[in-house]
């Protein structure tokens, strides 16, 4: 599903002028229009936006709320970007990151006896082990080139959920809730910062980036990896283990978001809840497309986006409305990013 | 095993597979236009809210359905917007479009939650009239449940038979030809997202409105996502939707079949069958899949000069 390159003439300075105009009135529009929603639902929008910059930007709790949020989705994000730079696309996300949930909450309630410095490595281990496996069908698939592997992570994704329900409710349910586990051990529990609900996974994630960045540009795996994402042909000619590459980068993959799912399981809520993601892959996914794939750009966006997705925790607590409604807002913004004048568009995909 | 119990197992799974066929057979047509709305999700949320309320405002279950079809039609104008107009990347528009449609149905049903509707009436097969009550009422089923085979003959029909299908079929495999042809390919993919629009909008109005006949958020818990696997199932064709909804409808019939004969085996586990086995089959054909689905599924068209 790869996108032609534009074969448009570059845009001059006036069509630039009148693409940054209608850009900038199609950002307006977004608020505008939510603002109208907002104002349907007897609230004041203005007072809204507000509350939502105020209460993300406006105080040291605020920014470490949007931490907190922005942690997931980095790693999500990681997890398509990487295999995008071979030209492969990961909408897999999800799935693995509920496998790496799975696995790192049976070390978490199995081991609980170990001490933190041993069950916590152990668990981040079995969470990128979950998600990684997770991933093993659609790299090995794609690389014989038997299956897509938007296909294959599609289905697994379906699938993932139900496997952890089936543990969830079956197996680990606490004595009184049937839909998640017992509350995980202190010793299970990734450690936060500077007293915020901040936690380690952020740390991890920045870092990954950062690595993401080393390998990509200073390390000849980078090179090799751009060069089957320019030319997969040319690159097995030139002796470039390419199938071996697509296996073992969809794993990679697949892990970086087992990763998150562990962090979601240890570090944010402390317990395995069945169904605890509404779409943290998906949202990956976007992250990772809107910034091109490039570790800097995800760490914008993914900031952006949780400033948007924590401002809208606040909308439910002090107007009353329902927190999806925020998804509006974000799913605006993106449809102005994706709908953006053509002169801006990068060619890379996801 | 009572003949009743079976009965209602068989009912039960029906009513489970129809929405699923409705909303697979939408996907299909837009699919075979070329374009895959991974935002399916949001779609069938959004008409579920809308046709929710429109029945609990009119009072009218057919009103409902007829809102959450249009509600489903103009969500997929949005991702035709999108991907046509604006020649965005299919796959995040579709994602994009799913959270919008998280965010607009919670908006659209938070004054719904909890209320009571007229749901759609049930109609009595004939010739069953002088069963019992209760096999009876297992065996009458709502208007829409009647017409969703039908509907998937059509689909196959208009697809495979017009002059209309045979250039939603050809800009899906190769829009630069179909152009040359003189079809216009941006608008036929409009067309064709919004008829899958409205198909979609019919499984959801099936969901909230004749099945569930309640609105909660998120309730339509992943089946735009398995439509999108059963049309992969289904390589891309109407009928064979069936097979794929029934495949569903018999996984969940099973299901119930081994708990009320005392057999535990999880619910969870045995819903993740169809897609293991859509996953086998697709294995199965091996590398020929790429001649089942559209050739340029997902691909922007950039426009011929």
């Amino acid at each position: 599903m790869a996108e032609p390159t534009d074969r448009r003439a570059p845009a001059g300075p006036r069509r630039i002028l009148n693409g940054g105009l209608r850009y900038a009135a199609m950002a307006a529009l977004a608020f505008v229009l939510f603002g109208v929603i907002l104002r349907l639902a007897g609230k004041d929008p203005l007072q809204a936006y507000r509350d939502i910059f105020t209460s993300t930007l406006g105080s040291a709790y605020g920014i470490s709320e949007v931490f907190v949020t922005m942690t997931p989705l980095l790693l999500t994000a990681l997890a398509v970007a990487l295999p995008s730079r071979l030209g492969l696309i990961n909408v897999g996300g999800e799935g693995q990151l509920y496998m790496g949930a799975l696995l790192a909450t049976w070390a978490a309630l199995r081991f609980s006896h170990l001490p933190s410095w041993l069950l916590l490595p152990m668990m981040i281990v079995l969470g990128m082990i979950g998600g990684g496996l997770w991933a093993v069908p659609a790299g090995y698939l794609r690389a014989k080139g038997i299956v897509n592997e938007t296909i294959t992570t599609l289905l697994l994704n379906v699938v993932a959920p139900s496997i952890v329900a089936f543990f969830v409710f079956g197996f680990w349910h606490s004595p009184m809730d049937t839909n998640k586990t017992p509350n995980f051990v202190p010793a299970a529990r990734l450690p936060t910062l500077f007293g915020t609900r901040v936690d380690l996974s952020l740390v991890i994630g920045v870092g990954l980036l950062a690595l993401f960045w080393f390998v990509m540009t200073r390390t000849r795996w980078g090179l090799e990896m751009r060069s089957i994402g320019g030319n997969p042909w040319a690159s097995r000619r030139n002796g470039i283990p390419v199938q071996r590459y697509i296996v073992g980068v969809m794993v990679v993959a697949g892990g970086l978001a087992g990763l998150a799912g562990m962090a979601q399981v240890s570090g944010y809520y402390g317990v395995l809840l069945a169904n605890f993601s509404r779409g943290l892959g998906y949202m990956g996914f976007l992250v990772s497309w809107l910034a091109g794939g490039s570790p800097l750009g995800i760490l914008v966006t993914s900031f952006v986006v949780a400033v948007i997705l924590t401002g809208g925790n606040l909308l439910q607590l002090t107007r009353d409305v329902p927190y999806s409604v925020i998804n509006i807002l974000l799913a605006m913004t993106l449809f102005v990013v994706l709908a953006r004048p053509r002169f801006q568009r990068r060619r890379k995909t996801a | 095993m009572t003949p009743l119990a079976l009965l209602g197992v068989i009912s039960s799974a029906i009513f489970s597979g129809t929405s699923l066929l409705y909303t697979t057979l939408g996907e299909i047509v837009g699919e075979r236009s070329g374009i895959v709305n991974l935002g399916l999700e949001g779609v069938l949320l959004v008409s579920a809210a809308s046709g929710f309320a429109a029945s609990a405002v009119s009072g009218n279950p057919y009103v409902g359905v007829l809102v959450a079809m249009l509600a489903g039609g103009l969500m997929n104008l949005v991702l035709g917007y999108l991907v046509v107009t604006r020649k965005a990347n299919q796959l995040a528009s579709g994602l994009a479009l799913m959270f919008f449609g998280f965010g607009l149905s919670a908006w659209i049903g938070r004054a719904y939650v909890g209320a009571k509707i007229v749901g759609l009436p049930r109609l009595s097969l004939p010739g069953l009239s002088n069963l019992p009550i209760l096999y009876g009422s297992l065996l009458s089923f709502d208007p829409l449940i009647y017409l969703v085979l039908p509907t998937a003959v059509l689909v196959w029909w208009v697809l495979f038979r017009t002059r209309w299908g045979l250039s939603l079929r050809a800009v899906g495999e190769a829009p630069d030809t179909a152009f040359a042809a003189g079809r216009n390919p941006g608008r036929i993919r409009y067309r064709a997202l919004l008829v899958g629009g409205l198909l979609a909008g019919v499984g959801a109005a099936h969901l909230s409105i004749a099945y569930a006949m309640n609105w909660t958020e998120y309730m339509t818990a992943g089946r735009g996502f398995i439509a999108i696997a059963l049309v992969i199932f289904s390589k891309w064709h109407p009928l064979r939707a069936i097979v794929g909804a029934l495949l569903f409808s018999g996984a969940v019939a099973f299901q119930l079949l081994l708990q009320s004969s005392g057999i535990q085996v999880s619910p969870f586990l045995l819903n993740t069958v169809p897609y293991l086995l859509t996953l086998l089959v697709l294995i199965g054909w091996g590398g020929r899949r790429k001649y089942a689905a559209p050739a340029s599924l997902g691909r922007v068209y950039q426009g011929t000069e």
